[in-house]
């Protein structure tokens, strides 16, 4: 089965295995053929024509990203026909892209700036008309920017193909090409789920997040406020990335130092409050399964994923917990116990929280979440503008002293770390659950069956001789793919976590770009940060989380038990079902008979 | 029932309805009734005959009279003369030359047809095409019912194979070949497709021939199911086409009342069905996987090949795509022998091509010729040269991507391998005669305007390329070019011929490059010496006023922008620094007092 062919590349012969294209050859024979829109995860476009290469017999240069090999293929990939081919489409790219590297946040980390460099572009022949467009600033987390775009389709198929929303596509033709949300609805009113990883792939800037840097900048110089921050778990397994260290280090220690620098007077931890809502979700949990609630439940930590339910499944809302995320969790507590407890007016509390995340953003303004009127959260940042901060402050976030978060709200068990990967909320959720039904403290806590990357996960535990059915998805396609299971047989599981996110929050769309020459979304650089938060994970003495003393001050000081009215007021929340233009259900589109 | 002593057949292509066919019909209606022969004529409508310069047609059986340029006024003549006295009216018989053609002998006696030959257009204009007993009648079916009884799939291809019949959409694969690749894939569940989705500017073959003979394009996709192993076809046609949707429509719907479509196909075991899809007219559409992409509802964008459609075609099944024209030769391949077919058309190309013929010639319309036909003889035999006494300059072939061959390329034959080497394609049949009124640096930047808006987006070489060649001929034309702008096309056509996706960028620079190869002097005077030599490129002309001016004032009076000034009886002058050279001086002066260069 493994017979080898013979293909020829620059005049050399090779033995390769068949059936893979000739960029996939090349790779592993040390020939790096210069690539735009090829990745790895996403379906072949063949759009940039960048991989080009020379095939003797053909009429024209192939993409070598699509191509495959064949024996006795012979290829060239570097001869100065193809050099100068390729120069040549780089440089149309280029002439209708903005010139203004110094001032674009991608300067240093674009693709199509590093690909120029290769391509030894000197002088430019071909300069015309630039398209120009409106910036799109109408989404709380992601900023759609056409001039930026070289319209290598990877957002439009990461949307399509993994998250499987399909609110990006191209429109118009030919110069006039553009990527836009169906019926070129401003991204505020599209179904775009704000999960942010149409950034995580674009090789330019044209999706960014919505930076709020500035205006933090701003705020932490504002004497009459107190400066709360919280960082999620995964932000700690990312952020090195962006100062250049290896992937999946924990940078705890040093980022909470960091982040004291910039100013804010407490720094928490969003572990905490993952504890927090372990206990109300577990809890909750259990009462449903008790007494005859809807099932299976589904987890609502994922921002994208709480929009895209109550867009594209609002049929399920009541299966989805009614627990806030950690972080909404985390803001609520703030403003309302610590402030109480530090005898400090809410108002004057600026809670800001790095995230890995984009939809966090639009998280943090959704009118349900507010306390008391007051937002939980005021502002949000991404890892990704975290790192610029720090580095912007002169902080050397590489070399500093490590500390550790404040209490009363930063002290968390290994539980709460887990939650930023694919799987851990399930695994934190049983560690809690499976003591609070059974009384019994659950000796095995780590459920492999929950982790890792495959697309949907399952898995199934005794309780006092009942047994419990659960199910992992991580990415929204996988979702769709998980929920439709459920939708057409509701007694298959009882319990389901979903994050938004391919590989859970550690593939968020806030979280650094990819190294120089990485793939962003590498799996194995997912793999690496996960693995920093099972580590985490593993060195700590509490491991679950309600064993979690501060979580049980915090029950005992304030909110009385799990479920409790206090609980319910601050740490729970309700989603109803959102129908942006173009979505018209099923049922609809019959009675009306509308084809289109 | 009374028997009918008439038949008179009126062709009801576009160009004829545009013409008052339709009054005409009306007209001979009443003239009929005037002269009681309603009960004994019959009228019927056939599609395009393809001699739209003679149009309206009006043909009288039997005799096969042909009536050319007719009017609603000419009704009565008709009527009386003719049909109630049997005496043709001389005067409006288009003229006769009798010669023979096998499939189109009872057209072949007029000039226009002298060098046609008819295969795919074989009953377009002789029968009625909302009629599917007039297509039995001429052995319509005879191919599907031979197939199917006599033939196994596998002979049936051998057949198509051996017919040496190559793809007429325009890039010339083997059909027979296709066919094969598809057969032999696994699995039940495969398509055949039609592609209908005939984009190129100025060209209606495929329109003509659905609107004059759906049923041949049905019977070869049936016989093309039955061979390659598919129960479904689709025909993609654009939905500009109204009269050939409508017509494909009536064809389904009485094929599959007459059993030669749905479950069990005259009476064998053989099921196939046919579905219309509607396209939205984007050009690019016409390459087959952007047209597999829009019938599965995605935007119509190529993708890489391979997998080619006949592996991975619609919905990731094994998928027989072939245009309008190929469908419609195999219900005579089958019928008359591979072996027959191939005996016509030159040694790698065979069969017939039909051409739209339009620009500067005498006998615009449709042409059918056999392969190995020269430029020349479509040109002059048949189109019958250049009108007002002009000089030929070119012809572009293959539409709008196709490039643009001189007076040495006339005696080209038309083949695939010819018209390539010659720097030019097949295409899918466009043909354009242009003459020195033409500018050909004009007109290379009108073709790429049509290929740059018709572009998908999706490959930058053409997406961007084109785009800055329409920018640097647009330059040109308007007198800005610059040394070394033939240079920067070149470089930039080359890389797109070479580096783009799908054949629409593949193919778009060959107008540009081709007149730069063959009239390179033409975009050396508009760069140099700021000169249009076709007198076109309006930025490029210089108006000035002539000693035999009379000093009337017409040309002072029509000027918009006051730029010509001038004492009454007395010679005028234009000032060049406000003149914006809109012609209007030289088309109001009576005198030709105003001179053009």
């Amino acid at each position: 089965m493994s017979k080898t062919i013979t293909i020829t590349i620059n005049h050399k012969e090779y033995q390769v295995e068949p059936n893979q294209t000739i960029m996939q050859a090349a790779d592993k024979l040390g020939f790096h053929i210069p690539r735009l829109c090829y990745h790895p995860k996403l379906s072949i476009e063949g759009a940039c024509r960048v991989c080009i290469v020379e095939v003797e017999g053909m009429r024209t240069y192939v993409a070598s990203c699509a191509y495959p090999v064949s024996d006795g293929m012979k290829i060239h990939t570097n001869t100065q026909a193809l050099r100068k081919a390729r120069r040549d489409i780089i440089e149309l790219i280029l002439d209708n892209h903005p010139q203004d590297c110094h001032t674009c946040e991608r300067d240093g980390n674009c693709e199509l700036q590093r690909l120029a460099a290769s391509m030894g572009i000197r002088a430019r022949h071909f300069e015309g008309q630039r398209k120009r467009y409106e910036k799109d600033l109408s989404s709380d987390a992601v900023i759609r920017d056409p001039e930026k775009c070289i319209l290598c389709g990877r957002c439009v198929r990461m949307c399509s193909e993994i998250q499987q929303v399909h609110n990006l596509t191209q429109a118009h033709r030919g110069f006039h090409t553009v990527v836009m949300p169906a019926y070129d609805m401003p991204m505020g009113e599209s179904v775009c789920t704000t999960c942010g990883q149409c950034i995580n792939v674009c090789p330019t800037a044209a999706f960014v997040e919505k930076n709020y840097t500035q205006e933090l900048f701003e705020k932490l110089n504002d004497p009459d406020l107190v400066k709360v921050v919280q960082f999620a778990p995964s932000v700690r397994a990312a952020i090195g990335e962006a100062f250049g260290l290896e992937a999946g280090l924990n940078m705890e220690g040093p980022l909470v130092a960091a982040l004291r620098k910039l100013g804010f007077d407490y720094v928490f931890d969003t572990q905490f409050s993952a504890d927090l809502t372990i206990m109300e979700e577990a809890s909750e949990f259990l009462e449903r399964v008790q007494s005859g609630g809807t099932l299976p439940m589904i987890t609502s930590c994922s921002s994208a994923w709480m929009k895209c339910l109550e867009q594209f499944y609002p049929d399920l809302i009541d299966n989805v917990s009614t627990c806030k995320s950690p972080m909404s969790m985390h803001g609520a507590i703030t403003k309302t116990y610590f402030a109480q407890k530090k005898k400090l007016d809410p108002k004057k509390i600026l809670s800001v929280a790095v995230m890995c995340c984009t939809a966090k953003k639009y998280e943090a303004a959704r009118p349900e979440l507010l306390v008391d009127g007051m937002r939980g959260v005021d502002l949000v940042v991404t890892t990704r503008e975290a790192a610029w901060m720090i580095k912007s402050a002169g902080i050397d976030l590489v070399n500093i002293e490590p500390e550790e978060p404040d209490h009363p709200l930063g002290l968390s068990s290994g539980a709460g770390a887990i939650f930023g990967t694919t799987g851990g909320v399930m695994e934190a959720a049983i560690r809690t659950a499976y003591e609070l039904y059974t009384g019994e403290t659950l000796v095995d806590i780590e459920v492999a069956s929950v982790r890792g990357l495959k697309g949907i996960k399952e898995g199934t535990l005794m309780m006092d001789g009942k047994e419990i059915r659960v199910a992992v998805a991580h990415g929204l396609g996988n979702a769709f793919g998980l929920l439709d299971l459920v939708r057409r047989d509701p007694e298959k599981y009882h319990f389901i976590e979903i994050m938004g996110c391919p590989g859970g929050c550690v593939g968020g769309g806030g979280q650094p770009y990819a190294q120089i020459n990485a793939i962003p979304l590498d799996d194995e650089v997912l793999q690496k940060r996960a693995q920093a938060l099972y580590d985490l994970d593993k060195a700590k003495t509490i491991r679950r989380s309600h064993d979690n003393p501060d979580i049980q001050k915090l029950y005992k000081e304030f909110l009385q038990s799990p479920l409790s009215p206090v609980s319910h007021k601050y740490l729970h929340t309700h989603y109803q079902a959102k129908r942006p233009v173009g979505i018209i259900p099923k049922k609809e589109r019959k009675q009306s008979g509308a084809a289109q | 029932m009374t028997r009918k002593t008439y038949k008179v057949t009126l062709c009801d292509g576009p160009t004829c309805i545009r013409n008052q066919s339709r009054e005409i019909r009306q007209a001979l209606e009443q003239a009929l009734e005037k002269h009681s022969l309603s009960q004994r004529t019959e009228i019927h409508l056939s599609g395009c005959l393809g001699m739209c310069s003679k149009g309206p047609i009006l043909i009288v059986n039997p005799g096969y009279v042909i009536y050319g340029q007719v009017t609603p006024e000419d009704m009565g003549e008709i009527v009386e003369s003719h049909l109630a006295g049997g005496q043709p009216v001389a005067r409006l018989i288009v003229k006769e030359d009798h010669l023979y053609n096998r499939f189109f002998r009872i057209f072949g006696d007029v000039d226009f047809f002298g060098k046609q030959m008819r295969i795919t257009l074989r009953n377009c204009g002789i029968i009625d095409p909302e009629n599917i007993d007039d297509y039995l009648s001429v052995r319509g079916y005879e191919a599907l019912a031979k197939a199917l009884t006599e033939m196994t799939p596998e002979q049936v291809i051998s057949e198509v194979k051996k017919s040496g019949l190559r793809g007429r959409g325009g890039a010339g694969f083997p059909t027979g070949l296709k066919w094969d690749f598809t057969a032999k894939q696994p699995g039940d569940e495969k398509y055949v497709i039609c592609n209908a989705d005939e984009g190129d500017p100025g060209a209606f073959m495929d329109r003509s021939a659905i609107e004059g003979d759906p049923h041949t394009v049905l019977e070869g996709m049936i016989i093309g199911g039955y061979a390659v192993g598919a129960r479904k076809g689709i025909l993609y046609i654009r939905a500009e086409y109204p009269l050939a949707i409508q017509r494909l429509e009536i064809a389904i719907e009485a094929a599959r009342s007459h059993g030669l479509l749905g479950e069990r196909i005259l009476g064998s075991d053989f099921s196939f069905d046919l579905e219309i899809r509607l396209g939205a007219g984007a050009f690019v559409c016409g390459e087959e996987t952007a047209l597999i992409h829009s019938i599965e509802g995605s935007r119509g964008m190529p993708r890489p090949r391979p997998p080619y459609p006949s592996v991975s075609g619609l919905f990731g099944k094994p998928t027989l795509i072939n245009n309008v024209e190929t469908w419609a030769n195999i219900p005579v391949v089958v019928l008359d022998g591979g072996a027959w077919f191939s005996t016509i058309g030159t040694e790698t190309s065979k069969g017939t091509k039909v051409f739209a013929l339009a620009g500067k010639v005498q006998n615009t319309g449709l042409v059918e010729v056999p392969m190995g036909t020269t430029l020349r003889e479509i040109v002059y035999d048949i189109g019958g040269g250049i009108p007002g006494g002009k000089k030929f300059k070119a012809v572009q072939t293959g539409g709008p991507s196709g490039g643009c061959l001189p007076e040495e390329y006339l005696d080209t034959q038309i083949d695939y391998e010819s018209l390539a080497k010659a720097g030019s394609i097949m295409g899918s049949g466009g043909m354009i005669v242009i003459d020195e009124d033409t500018c050909m640096v004009n007109i290379a930047k009108f073709f790429i305007e049509f290929t740059q808006s018709e572009s998908c987006g999706k490959c930058t070489p053409c997406r961007e390329g084109t785009k800055r060649m329409l920018e640097i001929l647009t330059r040109i034309t308007q007198g800005q070019g610059k040394p070394g702008d033939i240079e920067k096309l070149e470089r930039l056509g080359e890389m797109i011929q070479k580096a783009s996706l799908c054949g629409l960028g593949q193919s778009a620079p060959n107008p540009i490059l081709s007149t730069i190869k063959n009239f390179r002097e033409e975009y050396e005077e508009h760069i140099h010496q700021k000169k249009c030599r076709a007198g076109e490129c309006r930025a490029l002309l210089k108006y000035t006023i002539l000693d035999n001016c009379v000093g009337c004032g017409a040309c002072k009076r029509a000027c918009p922008v006051g730029a010509i000034d001038g004492t009454r009886k007395e010679k005028h002058v234009i000032n060049q620094d406000l003149c914006i050279q809109c012609g209007q001086c030289f088309e109001v002066c009576k005198f030709n007092a105003v001179s053009k260069a």
